[in-house]
């Protein structure tokens, strides 16, 4: 069900996007030029030669590589527009990252939803449609230089589809799942697909 | 667990705006009366969404300053070149109405039942959602023992001011980071590890941290935190940027 808003008397409105941006950008957001820090707890600072990524399956690690491994795999230039929940929009961001494509082809998957976990206890849920066919990496650079760790760095999780809780930072593997559950912000209301072209921000939206 | 995820969902309600504020020159306090509100917890959000006369609208989020059991409210900054908040901090008078919806989030958020000891560290506008779990402890007689490390830039950017220096049994120690009044006593200068290891619990109490600010802020802040021994699952954060949003 849907309300008339009030019109906000004397409520003008400043930011209007450009045409060429209009249509880059979902409803509601508004395009910042920073890159904007949102994290619920303390950056996770994991040295390199401590760092895996593995693709599990009921608690089996199915394929992990350390960071020298990951480094050889084949890795792809990515140019997206990317939306927080929180409203802002960056549009054009660079990143380089293997696909998830590369990771699940080469660990072998039958499975229906994914729960990506992190460094610092994060996850977050997705269909597995939305991680493979060219939707989805784990990227380790960005604007040309390493992942900053306040963004993620070394890696995270780049689903630029979904609002961008679901590109999951400090992003250490893939879980296998044959049912769906809700990971970190999925259990606190917010929506468990997230695509930003429908408003898709807390549950029921 | 999941029950919270599947929760009714969140509608739009036009509120009756009861109050407005003023907490220092560029803040207010919104007091607010929405007609279906199913009671928050202290340290939540709301969003609020404005139209024009031309259907426009733009959306935001802001915390709720005001504790569980009490009128709902919401403190906002003036943000220059906003579009929003200058809106809020300006033009809205007691009687219009606006339109919101929550409340939002459940991880940033205290009860008295999680204990503590409690350390509150707060940049800026980021001691709203930190007063509201002050009030939420106040009102029910925790006596969980809290402290409030607040970095404003000068004494009168410090909002809520007269209220924390009431105590109420929480220690507030202030940061001043532009300017300081002639003879004050207090800290100055941004928040560093020093004054964190001297403000914070030791970490063998297991505290309990809610750090809201600005991005540098928070790194700094949480950063400084683990680096004293506390454990991250215990350092609860919530940031704000250039995002135009609290």
């Amino acid at each position: 069900m849907t309300i008339m808003s009030p019109v906000s008397r004397g409520f003008q409105h400043l930011r209007r996007a450009s045409a060429a941006d209009a249509d880059r950008l979902p409803p509601g957001q508004h395009v910042t030029e920073g890159f904007p820090v949102l994290s619920a707890g303390p950056t996770p600072h994991t040295p390199l030669e401590n760092w895996t990524f593995s693709v599990t399956q009921d608690g089996q690690v199915k394929k992990s590589w350390t960071w020298a491994e990951f480094q050889t795999l084949p890795a792809e230039t990515v140019t997206a527009d990317i939306h927080c929940v929180t409203r802002w929009s960056k549009l054009g961001t660079q990143w380089r990252g293997v696909a998830v494509d590369t990771l699940l082809g080469a660990a072998g998957y039958d499975a229906p939803y994914v729960l990506a976990f992190c460094d610092g206890g994060y996850t977050t849920n997705l269909p597995i449609g939305d991680v493979t066919g060219g939707n989805a990496w784990v990227a380790f650079d960005y604007g040309g230089g390493p992942l900053p760790p306040e963004h993620g760095g070394p890696a995270r999780l780049l689903v630029p589809h979904l609002y961008f809780w679901r590109s999951a930072k400090w992003v250490r593997g893939l879980e296998l799942r044959d049912h769906d559950a809700p990971g970190f912000w999925e259990t606190y209301g917010y929506h468990m697909y997230g695509d930003p072209w429908k408003q898709q921000r807390y549950a029921g939206d | 667990m999941e029950t919270t995820a599947v929760r009714g969902r969140l509608t739009w309600q036009v509120a009756t705006v009861t109050s407005v504020t003023p907490e220092t020159g560029s803040v207010v306090t919104i007091t607010l009366d929405p007609p279906d509100w199913l009671g928050h917890r202290a340290g939540q959000h709301l969003d609020v969404r404005l139209t024009a006369d031309d259907g426009y609208t733009a959306e935001r989020s802001y915390s709720i300053a005001s504790a569980p059991g009490e009128p709902v409210a919401i403190t906002v900054e003036r943000l220059e070149g906003g579009e929003v908040s200058p809106y809020l901090t300006e033009d809205l008078r007691a009687g219009d109405e606006l339109e919101l919806r929550g409340p939002i989030g459940g991880y940033f958020v205290w009860e008295p039942a999680d204990g503590g000891p409690l350390i509150l560290l707060a940049g800026g506008s980021g001691v709203v959602p930190l007063r509201a779990i002050l009030r939420h402890r106040r009102r029910s007689g925790s006596e969980v023992p809290a402290r409030l490390l607040y970095s404003a830039r000068t004494l009168p950017d410090v909002i809520y001011r007269g209220e924390l220096d009431q105590g109420h049994d929480a220690q507030v120690i202030y940061t001043l980071t532009r300017s300081h009044p002639l003879g004050w006593t207090g800290h100055t200068g941004r928040i560093s590890q020093a004054l964190l290891a001297e403000a914070a619990w030791a970490a063998e109490a297991n505290p309990l941290a809610f750090i809201c600010g600005p991005t540098s802020f928070v790194e700094t802040a949480a950063a400084g935190l683990v680096g004293l021994g506390y454990r991250p699952e215990r350092v609860k954060t919530e940031r704000f940027g250039a995002t135009g949003g609290r």
